[in-house]
């Protein structure tokens, strides 16, 4: 018989005590030659940025595989809402993403969402993104200048993300 | 291949285990809930991987909280143990769970918390446990106070422990918190009460458990989790 779920509950305002001590946000050696940036800022349904939020990262290497150890990373927002990551462009067969889980105060359980990649020609046969509307995939799908890729949260609103049901 | 089909659902329109994304009662969701329908991900596109913690690297005292200093801290101390499982019952080993506290008197160590209440300077508040092969977890810790806070007028937080638990995989994954039996607090509090559904509610409240209390020392706490408690599972009969 299926036990009963234990339900979620907000990581509150002073999560960074026991989840970033050790900062996270660097999958892989920043001087790496195929190092990228990935990141944005989250903000709330008034456009104000949430300084206390938390970023998780989940993704593959880049070879598209889940080597031990590689593809989870963390980053609490800043005062702006900014997050960053460094990380890699995941490879494999098919269009490469990353899954990101935001937690924060006043988020009583995360919410999810991918990142995927600009001008990538897999991109068109993804089961998900051509399931969706334009202006889903669009909140869905990075901006991208030189190595740097902008993703920004935005919780709620005209411009919300498209997140996935949990 | 033909298109698939995505659903798009209405947070709170199904489901019941966890709490929707806008709790007006509690104030800071009704800036940062979503208000455009969530896609439902068909099940053959779930990852079905999460990241796993194995590596062995915690120390002893990332599990008992009481040790992290040179003297002990100031408060009621505890034994919090339990087992991690996942909707089927089965055990979910080497599973890393964070945890995060306020002292006894109700404070956290945290540059935002404005409290006037003592720090306790044996006392951080954080600890790190991994699940074992059953996957049973225990940490040691004192318990934690109750403390005010800004949403409402004479508003306080029932006493509770943080806990973040990584599971199998990245949806499993799960932060909750773990409250004390018999809490006052409870009924005036709306993140206790964000879960709608009274059982479900009360799977989130510790249970005195003389097995692990220690005769001369502490009282032990059971908190049992279950994970995979997803929002598009249909309602339990």
């Amino acid at each position: 018989m299926a036990a009963g779920a234990t339900p979620s509950q907000t990581v509150g305002p002073f999560f960074a005590l026991g989840l970033c001590v050790r900062p996270r946000d660097e999958l892989v050696d920043p001087g790496r030659a195929d190092a990228i940036r990935l990141g944005g800022r989250v903000l709330d349904g008034a456009g104000d940025p949430v300084p206390d939020a938390m970023v998780e990262i989940w993704q593959a290497d880049e070879d598209g595989g889940h080597r031990n150890g590689f593809g989870w990373g963390r980053c609490g927002t800043d005062a702006d809402g900014r997050y960053e990551f460094v990380t890699v462009r995941p490879g494999g067969d098919g269009a490469p993403y990353a899954t990101l889980l935001v937690f924060a105060r006043g988020l009583l359980k995360p919410l999810m969402t991918r990142v995927y990649f600009p001008g990538e020609p897999a991109n068109e046969a993804d089961p998900l993104l051509s399931a969706l509307t334009g202006a889903e995939r669009a909140g869905l799908t990075a901006d991208s200048a030189g190595g740097c890729y902008g993703f920004d949260i935005h919780l709620q609103g005209e411009q919300q993300t498209t997140f996935l049901a949990l | 291949m033909s298109p698939l089909a995505v659903g798009r659902v209405r947070d709170g329109a199904y489901g019941a285990v966890h709490p929707p994304y806008l709790h007006a009662d509690y104030r800071s969701t009704r800036l940062r809930s979503p208000d455009r329908p969530l896609i439902l991900l068909p099940e053959e596109l779930h990852d079905p991987t999460g990241p796993v913690y194995g590596d062995g690297r915690l120390a002893e005292s990332d599990a008992d909280l009481t040790r992290q200093h040179d003297g002990e801290p100031v408060g009621e101390r505890i034994i919090v143990s339990g087992t991690v499982r996942d909707r089927d019952g089965r055990p979910v080993p080497g599973s890393l769970i964070e945890i995060w506290q306020a002292n006894a008197a109700g404070r956290y160590l945290h540059e935002r918390d404005r409290h006037p209440a003592p720090l306790d300077p044996n006392f951080t508040g954080a600890g790190r446990v991994l699940t074992d092969a059953d996957g049973r977890y225990r940490f040691v810790s004192i318990k934690p106070g109750a403390y005010p806070w800004r949403n409402h007028q004479n508003a306080w937080r029932p006493a509770h422990i943080h806990l973040s638990i990584f599971g199998r995989a990245f949806t499993e994954r799960l932060v909750t918190q773990m409250y004390f039996p018999g809490d006052p607090l409870f009924p005036a509090d709306p993140i206790f009460n964000s879960v709608r559904d009274p059982a479900a509610r009360d799977r989130l409240i510790s249970r005195l458990d003389w097995e692990t209390t220690t005769a001369e020392w502490a009282l032990g706490f059971r908190f049992d989790i279950v994970l995979g408690g997803s929002n598009s599972t249909p309602l339990e009969a």
